[in-house]
């Protein structure tokens, strides 16, 4: 499967990109080049040299340290918020899906309802309500996500619950738990993979964005939101110093999106094996399926 | 409706009795009765939205959700009707199975063809892994598919439409059953390839209910028949009589359509 990741650009772009972000976390955590934190009256603006590869910001601080601390926030919020979109996606879409019909007529309302919150919003109530840290953010958009995962896996669960081959499989005796497990879960497994790497993506844009605003981690955690917000007051005078923040989120929110098409390629047989063209000739080509094909990104 | 084809000895075939398929109030199947001896092969034909697809859905006990389903369908003196689904999964691909239409669309894209024979396999016979695969082996070769070990490895879309017909047809086949549902088996194939997948039909031994609007291939695989008109059925008796001596208008309609199909193409050709 790595293999067949590495086939297409896209998928070399991905996991170069955030592998070099998770092997970069990790080392922030012995080593940084600089205290991320130590601001230097004496050296502020500086801009990049063998001691400070980045340069410095208003106070002094070390761009680079300070950039390289942040990585461990972003892996954070893309994990944590990802492990809590699947885990809430996966439960919503299951209760949503396969338990009684008055059920699941009324979580299809209330995730109508539940999506109809902007991911941003929802999380800059919740910084509200329990005050700002990267626990809500977290939490918040990996609800928000959570909801908006369910919302399309349902429709997608029950496209293929009435599809011939499902159909077909019932017709050759298979029960509820072999549909469930060996055609509902795979088929709809490429479309949860996308959504999943978008709502990543997604929760490293709403924590930059929400600390940004002031609304996410507190000033003794590095996050790129916080750094970018604080430089790009400057960006007239020091324009190179925002750029280093912004660069870092927009490269790590694009690889994550392209992520999850790149493992949905890659698992497809339709796209990974040759046409064999035995006998009547080749058989045709299925579409890509507009339902488990991403947009883009959306806050 | 009174008894359709032969009459049956008591308990041997599949009876259908009066089945009326309703959704929302509305009737779908009304009161559809025919036998099915051992054995044999009975034709359903009729226009399109007579029903046909319906019927054999509610054969198999897979009649969309939301559907009511009253009358009988008795297995060889079972009764099918009002089992619970767990129940009547037991007969599906064991009792009576099924064979779609559109073999494109009746494989599941993301598993091997050989993983989906096996697994009606491993479920009716009981059998481990390996052995389903020996087995799928033999079946894959008994519908006639070439080089069938390297086939069976393939993903649905890498085989022809033939080759994939063929591996429904294995599946169906799998669990044994004694009764064999063909819903338009042919309809999305060439005329080639459709004479060959006849061909495999013919040599089957289960009962079956062939599913058709194609009058040629009525005449060659069954020899009794029912026509369904509106969720009826309005005509019934031997293929022959049918088509020589239509009585009612939808049937006489379906046979006009043919000769004037056969008229304006004499040699055939078409679409291979």
């Amino acid at each position: 499967m790595i293999r067949r990741l590495l086939a297409r650009p896209t998928g070399v772009f991905a996991v170069v990109v955030l592998g070099l972000l998770v092997v970069l976390a990790v080392v922030s955590l012995v080593w940084t080049p600089q205290d991320p934190f130590r601001a230097d009256p004496f050296h502020q603006w500086e801009p990049p040299s063998p001691a400070h590869w980045f340069g410095t910001d208003a106070s002094g601080r070390d761009i680079a340290s300070y950039l390289l601390a942040g990585t461990r926030t972003t892996v954070l919020v893309a994990v944590g918020s990802g492990v809590i979109a699947s885990v809430v996606g996966m439960v919503l879409t299951a209760i949503g899906s396969l338990t009684a019909r008055w059920v699941r007529e009324g979580t299809a309302v209330l995730l109508d309802i539940l999506v109809a919150f902007p991911t941003l919003l929802t999380a800059m109530l919740l910084t509200a309500i329990a005050g700002g840290s990267l626990g809500v953010v977290i939490v918040s958009v990996g609800l928000s996500f959570g909801v908006t995962i369910a919302r399309v896996a349902r429709g997608e669960i029950r496209r293929i619950a009435r599809s011939d081959y499902v159909t077909a499989a019932r017709a050759s005796g298979v029960g509820g738990a072999g549909v469930l497990f060996r055609h509902l879960v795979p088929n709809a497994a490429p479309l949860f993979t996308v959504q999943l790497s978008l709502a990543m993506a997604t929760a490293v844009l709403a924590e930059a964005g929400l600390s940004y605003l002031g609304y996410g981690a507190g000033s003794n955690t590095a996050s790129w939101g916080s750094m970018l917000a604080d430089l790009q007051t400057y960006i007239g005078v020091h324009p190179w110093s925002a750029t280093w923040p912004g660069a870092a989120i927009a490269l790590v929110v694009a690889a994550l999106s392209l992520l999850g098409d790149a493992v949905r390629d890659a698992t497809d047989p339709r796209l990974t094996t040759n046409d064999r063209a035995a006998g009547g000739g080749p058989a045709p080509r299925t579409p890509d399926d507009p339902a488990t094909t991403s947009t883009g990104v959306t806050a | 409706m009174s008894d359709a084809t032969t009459p049956s000895t008591a308990a041997s075939g599949l009876e259908v009795r009066g089945l009326t398929v309703r959704i929302d109030r509305r009737t779908i199947l009304d009161d559809v009765t025919f036998t099915v001896p051992p054995g044999r092969r009975v034709g359903v034909i009729g226009a399109s939205g007579s029903g046909k697809s319906m019927t054999s859905l509610a054969l198999m006990g897979l009649e969309p959700t939301g559907a009511t389903v009253t009358g009988s369908v008795r297995l060889d003196g079972t009764e099918l009707v009002g089992l619970p689904d767990r129940e009547r999964a037991r007969h599906r691909g064991a009792g009576i199975g099924m064979v779609f239409q559109e073999p494109g669309t009746a494989l599941d894209p993301l598993r091997r063809v050989g993983a989906q024979i096996a697994e009606p396999l491993r479920l009716h016979r009981g059998l481990d892994r390996r052995a389903a695969a020996a087995a799928a082996l033999d079946l894959a070769v008994s519908v006639g598919l070439p080089d069938p070990e390297s086939l069976l490895r393939q993903y649905p879309h890498q085989l022809s439409g033939g080759q994939r017909q063929r591996i429904c047809i294995a599946m169906a086949m799998a669990g044994q059953p004694s009764y064999l549902v063909a819903d338009e088996p042919t309809t999305a194939l060439d005329v080639t390839t459709e004479a060959r997948i006849l061909e495999l039909f013919e040599g089957l031994t289960a009962g079956m209910v062939f599913v058709t609007h194609d009058l040629a291939v009525l005449a060659r695989i069954a020899d009794t028949a029912v026509v369904l008109d509106a969720g009826r059925v309005v005509e019934h008796g031997s293929v022959a009589g049918l088509l020589a001596a239509p009585q009612h208008p939808a049937t006489a309609a379906l046979v006009d359509a043919a000769r004037a199909t056969a008229r304006r193409a004499p040699r055939t050709g078409g679409s291979a």
